[in-house]
């Protein structure tokens, strides 16, 4: 005790006391003390240096995502700041645990409209889960605990520290406490035995019951409790966008990804099952379409860790609040063995329904043009289905959601929530970082890639093996699908002349491909996985490329276009 | 779902930035607040919240659990009138001369309960406390008989009827459970 060291020098050894090991940045003026103290903390701390403050954001997503430990990323002032609001927005949406330092001006300095000074807490309050101006060394250590201790307990999510300049440089005696309790925060809900019971009766007595997986599970490590309950009484599930790879593809309950994109006989069943059990998922307008015609058959039960989702958008019969990790299980010691042997029998129809009308030309086309399907269904089996899928957004996300396959968990990064386009090469990078043993696949559309191409740069420096490919469709495919189906055609500013990808990667360094037609597909892909290097695989599909099935927004969930 | 009044009270942390951050709750969903007040509560440190909104039960229920969930607000919850004992007030400067010529001030006194906070030759001010209705009515006939100079009304305050559960019972009930993990 007694020895001072500088904010700065406290603020690295808070986050060595977190665990950190990681972090993604970019520096400037005003964080340029903390900056400095990490020269001297490398050994402890690994930092990467982004091209851009949004990618150090996404970056530290893609990480968190994949490794359940709370993302890093570290900023200047001003216009750093706001380069990292899309990523700290992500993260909310997506429920992501991650910190983020932003630079500030020194306190005497605060309100002033000094050089770079924004309202950070301001702008980032609405998008975080808490966010917070430290302006004196001695609120160094306490902010920091308290941060992580938010971002990654009960429903995780972004948290900001804007670090005022002075409280950087002065001296400060560190004392370090973790944070383990804040007395208006109370991250997990106590399980309620009444709500497990009324759930688990709800199970016994239904016959058609059906399971809605989402994030939840994963986030509360729950995929072999959801395993446990869903065969005990024989529940077939389906899962949203971000519950990917909660569940193996191919567990046998498993009857495939929701939504405006997803499968035909998810959605049609949950138009038809007498019990719908939402398990850590939000009801998404774009899984639920019109709620006023969705699943009103069903009694509805809702596993949620946040009392706020619960009839936020539709109104269960039986809440569950608690963290998966401890509804399931509970729930799962009420059931009752049982079989459903016939219901799951009728999702059959509608899966040789889907593969007849749609999977069948994207997946396995004989002629014609190269289609997104069937480069994503090549690459997961090049993979053995065991690598990571990264996406960016738009046509080439819901393809990849679609026909991407998984036998782990985590295994799946996205910007669900608020669609981030360039979210892919950033995201792809962290994910690479924070899981370096298995193989990570990226899939953009030609538009998302130029949306954070200079994370190339990154990718160069730091020899970050991730697998980019791009399925180069010359348009915003996803945009012009819609210009395509519901206005008339008109394809106002969607087509896109776009530069040589591969002298591209070229002149970062980065080996790649580019493949026209199908005879060269398959050397291509066992050329970008024969090591474990960056490689960018650049692939001409077709132009005017739909996503089927479709259930339009808004629309009954039933309602589902094949595009036959 | 009809539009109706709901109070909601916050208890929070006294912390920088928290009426914003409940604020852009109801911005987001577009609901106007009617009336705000803010003071210390009875408990050191926590800081009270009277909020009045027009819109429906689903909405205010819905609000009601995004405020309760940002990290340092300790309890939200919501009631109707029916609920509650409450109250406003309202000040009203007038003219000294105008007030005068009215004949009887006592009339005015008694009929409306007010008080006579200060009084010089130029002008008074007058003090009422009750309900909307009743602040309004008073302003409404000042306004028809001898014009009101300024007016001023505060935010409602309220007290539950029902027997809630104490704010300090629920803090040392979090904080036995933290203590026994
Ligand atoms: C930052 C951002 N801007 C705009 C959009 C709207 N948007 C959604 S999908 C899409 C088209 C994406 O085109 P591309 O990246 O080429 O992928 P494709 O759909 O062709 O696979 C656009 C513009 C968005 N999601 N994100």
């Amino acid at each position: 005790m007694g020895n001072k060291i500088t904010g700065a020098h406290a603020f690295m050894q808070a986050l060595i006391e977190e665990g950190v090991d990681t972090i993604f940045g970019y520096p400037g003026g005003a964080i340029m003390p903390v900056f400095d103290a990490l020269y001297d903390y490398d050994k402890h701390i690994n930092h990467i240096l982004t091209r851009h403050e949004q990618g150090a954001t996404h970056a530290a997503q893609g990480y968190a995502r994949v490794s359940g430990k709370v993302g890093v990323a570290l900023v200047t002032s001003g216009p750093a700041a706001t380069n990292a609001v899309t990523g700290i927005a992500d993260a909310m949406l997506d429920s992501t645990p991650m910190v983020v330092i932003t630079g500030q001006v020194g306190a005497t300095l605060l309100g002033t409209d000094a050089f770079q000074e924004i309202d950070v807490v301001g702008i980032t309050q609405p998008i975080t889960k808490w966010a917070y101006q430290i302006r004196r060394p001695e609120d160094i250590a306490w902010a920091v605990a308290r941060a992580f201790y938010i971002a990654r307990s009960g429903r995780p999510g972004p948290v900001v520290l804007d670090f005022a300049k002075n409280a950087q440089i002065q001296e400060v005696e560190f004392d370090y406490k973790p944070c383990t309790f804040i007395r208006s925060y109370l991250p997990i809900p106590e399980v309620q035995p009444s709500q497990i019971e009324a759930a688990a009766a709800l199970i016994n007595g239904a016959k058609k019951p059906f399971a809605l997986v989402g994030q939840g599970v994963i986030l509360g490590n729950a995929e072999k409790e959801l395993l446990a309950f869903l065969e005990k009484a024989d529940i077939p599930a389906a899962w949203t966008l971000l519950g990917s790879s909660a569940m193996p593809t191919d567990f046998p309950l498993n009857k495939g990804f929701l939504g405006m994109h997803g499968n035909v006989a998810p959605n049609k069943k949950t138009n038809e099952c007498d019990v719908l059990i939402a398990i850590g998922m939000r009801f998404d307008d774009r899984v639920t379409g019109d709620l006023n015609t969705y699943a009103k058959q069903a009694k509805i039960i809702h596993l949620d860790i946040d009392a706020a989702e619960i009839g936020k958008n539709v109104k269960p019969d039986a809440p569950v609040l608690g963290t998966t990790k401890e509804t399931l299980p509970a729930i799962t010691a009420k059931l009752n063995p049982a079989k459903h042997t016939e219901w799951i029998e009728s999702f059959k129809e509608y899966e040789t329904l889907e593969f007849e009308k749609v999977i069948q030309r994207e997946v396995h086309p004989e002629s014609g043009e190269l289609t997104m399907g069937e480069v994503i269904h090549k690459i997961t089996h090049a993979t053995n289905n065991e690598a990571i899928l990264v996406t960016d957004v738009g046509q080439n996300q819901m393809m990849a959601a679609r026909y991407f396959n998984y036998t782990k968990t985590r295994s799946m990064v996205t910007s669900g929530g608020l669609g981030t386009m360039g979210f892919g090469i950033p995201a792809a990078m962290g994910a690479k970082m924070g899981a370096p043993e298995r193989t990570v696949c990226m899939f953009a559309g030609d538009g998302g890639f130029q949306m954070t191409i200079q994370e190339l740069g990154t990718i160069m420096q730091e020899q970050i093996g991730v697998k980019m490919i791009i399925l180069n469709n010359h348009f915003l495919g996803m945009v012009r699908q819609w210009q395509e189906m519901f206005f008339e055609e008109r394809y106002s500013f969607t087509e896109m002349q776009n530069p040589d990808f591969i002298a591209i990667a070229k002149a970062y360094r980065i080996d790649g491909t580019e493949v026209h037609v199908r005879e060269d597909l398959d050397a291509a892909i066992a050329d970008m996985l024969k090591d474990d290097k960056p490689y960018l695989l650049v692939v001409n599909v077709e132009k005017k490329g739909m996503v089927y099935p479709m259930m339009p927004a808004g629309a009954t969930v039933t309602n589902i276009l094949l595009g036959d | 779902m009809e539009n109706k009044l709901y109070t909601i009270t916050v208890f929070s942390e006294n912390s920088v930035g928290l009426l914003g951050q409940i604020t852009i709750i109801f911005t987001r969903r577009a609901i106007n607040i009617e009336t705000l007040s803010v003071s210390p509560s009875a408990l050191k440190g926590i800081h009270k919240f009277t909020i009045t909104v027009l819109t429906t039960e689903d909405i205010v229920s819905k609000v009601v659990k995004q405020i309760d969930k940002r990290v340092d607000i300790l309890k939200a919850y919501y009631n109707t009138d029916e609920d509650l004992v409450f109250q406003e007030i309202a000040l009203y400067k007038v003219s000294t001369e105008k007030l005068l010529g009215l004949g009887s001030i006592e009339e005015l006194v008694r009929k409306y309960h007010i008080r006579i906070l200060e009084m010089t030759p130029d002008y008074a001010v007058l003090q009422k406390a009750g309900h909307y209705e009743e602040t309004q009515q008073m302003f409404e006939e000042l306004s028809e008989s001898i014009g009101v100079l300024q007016f001023i009304r505060s935010g409602r305050v309220a007290i539950t009827r029902s027997k809630v559960e104490r704010l300090s019972d629920m803090l040392e009930s979090i904080q036995q459970k933290f203590e026994k993990k």
